[in-house]
């Protein structure tokens, strides 16, 4: 039940994509979630579509798995469909209308437009953490917040507190499963009754998983004392992180789809 | 109380890229009163195995039948298969949550839905089975206790379930050998004075040895082995291929039969050595 969540999900392979540099996936997912929100046209999206469904195709990873990582947010872009559909006004006359509904033409690319940029900003960090080990992604933002350091930015205890943190979901997660069933064998019963009973029936799941949970990280802290960890200052790598030509295709290609993006939005509109 | 296994079989993340087969065409049948042993090597199916039986997994076919009652169809009544049969997990002491030993040991008694005299004097008598003192343990925290005895608390509120079946994983992994043999004298005057069905699962031989009336070996989802310990340690050949030994003390017998020494094949634990030994030491 629990382990059908996908988000950070890693799949292991030696694509392309797998091997780009994570600083600049990273930047490239940021720019492209930007360029999803520069586009306000249908032609504009067929090239983000393309790019998307290439860059897909060219890291070899199953379509099922960005398409069971879209199901839990279905809910969230319907809403946000119907919400943008109703609220959007517009200057021609409505094209439908019953009591206090009122659609207008504008809604309706609005409701279309959020759709899209909702789907695609999920597949497209999707792809980012589908493709990156948790490791290189922890790496990449901490080398991306260096420079931030200078103003006081713990640029490195945030990486290593996201690497723990991405490390213990699935302990956490297999934890939570074997509390849960224990409790079930003693009658605990999870699905039925009020909403104030069933949120009774956590504490016997919560209060275990929050023990264990500091026990865990008290060991772990423990364990890495004993492995002479003492902050970021002056630790070095065995993987450096290092530009290569593959680098400099995957950001050309982002740049077109960003300038084709810009002129698109000056001329189709 | 019977519990019939027929046909199990259990298929994880069935038509994933990650399905994996963890039960394979088990058959099995455990009478009222049995005391038996589930070894295997990690990962052989013996967990899964012993979820079925308590309802906390659901097979991908086949029929688990307890007392005449097919525990497999879907309208069961959950409460039902957990008054027969009680599971203790693995390391069951991180299931403690309660502020009290008594209010925790409660906890099962509670979600049957018994009355409140029905309660206290279960939890009273699951205390006593388990030899932990009513009066001076009740309303100390569970978290201030040592491994063995919050070990014992845990076992205790599955006990005062009263089920006619307990099943154990692994009951003794990660106590002190004062602990381990604590616990496993408990777990046999379950069996003696109280008449409840065992399934205990281990990895160590010599407890088994000790314990058991009957012994099944799993491997890779199989029941490859059944019966009595004689039956089963005989078999060493198996065994080993299957990364499983037999008692440390069945290995020196067969050294002393291999030079010369006229003892008998069937020795599983110190106690037997000894006789044995004894007698040869007599007649010479």
């Amino acid at each position: 039940m629990i382990k059908d969540i996908t988000i950070g999900q890693y799949i292991p392979g030696d694509s392309f994509v797998h091997k780009l540099d994570p600083r600049v996936k990273i930047l490239i997912s940021l720019i492209y979630i930007v360029d999803l929100f520069i586009v306000n046209s249908f032609k504009g999206y067929i090239f983000i579509v393309a790019f998307t469904v290439i860059s897909i195709l060219v890291s070899r990873v199953q379509f099922v798995y960005i398409y069971r990582g879209l199901k839990p947010i279905f809910i969230l872009v319907l809403i946000t469909a119907i919400l943008n559909m109703f609220m959007t006004g517009g200057v021609n006359p409505p094209i439908f209308k019953w009591k206090f509904l009122v659609v207008y033409r504008e809604g309706l690319i609005m409701a279309a437009f959020m759709t899209i940029r909702l789907i695609f900003l999920i597949v497209g960090t999707s792809l980012l953490t589908l493709t990156t080990s948790p490791i290189e992604l922890t790496d990449g933002i901490e080398k991306l917040l260096n420079p931030m350091k200078k103003i006081g930015v713990p640029a490195h205890e945030l990486a290593m507190m996201m690497t723990i943190a991405l490390r213990f979901i699935p302990t956490l997660m297999d934890e939570t499963d074997k509390i849960m069933k224990a409790q079930m064998a003693r009658g605990a019963d999870f699905q039925s009754g009020s909403i104030i009973q069933r949120a009774k029936s956590l504490v016997p799941i919560l209060v275990p998983l929050f023990i264990s949970s500091f026990r865990r990280a008290d060991e772990l802290a423990m364990a890495m004392e004993a492995r002479c960890y003492r902050g970021g200052e002056g630790r070095t790598r065995m993987k450096q992180l290092k530009l290569t030509n593959r680098d400099f295709i995957a950001s050309a290609c982002t740049a077109v789809l960003v300038f084709i993006s810009v002129l698109g939005r000056m001329w189709w509109h | 109380m019977s519990i019939k296994i027929e046909n199990l079989t259990h298929v994880y993340m069935k038509g994933s890229p990650f399905e994996k087969k963890a039960l394979d065409n088990i058959d099995i049948e455990i009478k009222d009163g049995e005391f038996v042993a589930l070894i295997g090597h990690t990962g052989s199916g013996k967990s899964t195995l012993i979820q079925h039986i308590n309802g906390l997994l659901k097979p991908t076919s086949g029929k688990i039948i307890i007392d005449g009652v097919d525990i497999t169809e879907k309208k069961i009544n959950l409460n039902f298969i957990r008054k027969k049969v009680g599971l203790v997990f693995q390391y069951p002491e991180y299931q403690l949550f309660e502020e009290t030993i008594e209010k925790d040991i409660a906890f099962g008694p509670k979600n049957l839905g018994l009355t409140n005299d029905d309660i206290v004097k279960r939890v009273k008598r699951a205390m006593n089975m388990v030899g932990l003192e009513y009066e001076e343990y009740k309303d100390k925290s569970p978290f201030e206790l040592s491994g063995g005895q919050k070990r014992r608390v845990a076992i205790a509120g599955v006990v005062a379930m009263e089920p006619k079946v307990l099943i154990l994983d692994e009951p003794t992994a990660g106590l002190d050998p004062k602990g381990r043999d604590d616990i496993l004298g408990e777990i046999r005057s379950l069996h003696d004075e109280y008449n409840m069905t065992i399934i205990l699962v281990s990895h160590s031989m010599e407890d088994v040895a000790k314990l058991a009336d009957r012994i099944i070996v799993m491997n890779k989802g199989k029941c490859i082995l059944d019966g009595s310990p004689a039956k089963v340690f005989n078999r060493v050949d198996v065994l080993e291929n299957v990364g499983l030994a037999v008692p440390q003390v069945t290995y020196m017998v067969k050294k002393l039969r291999e030079k010369g020494i006229n003892i008998s094949k069937d020795v599983f634990t110190v106690e037997q050595a000894k006789e044995e030994l004894l007698k040869i030491l007599n007649k010479s």
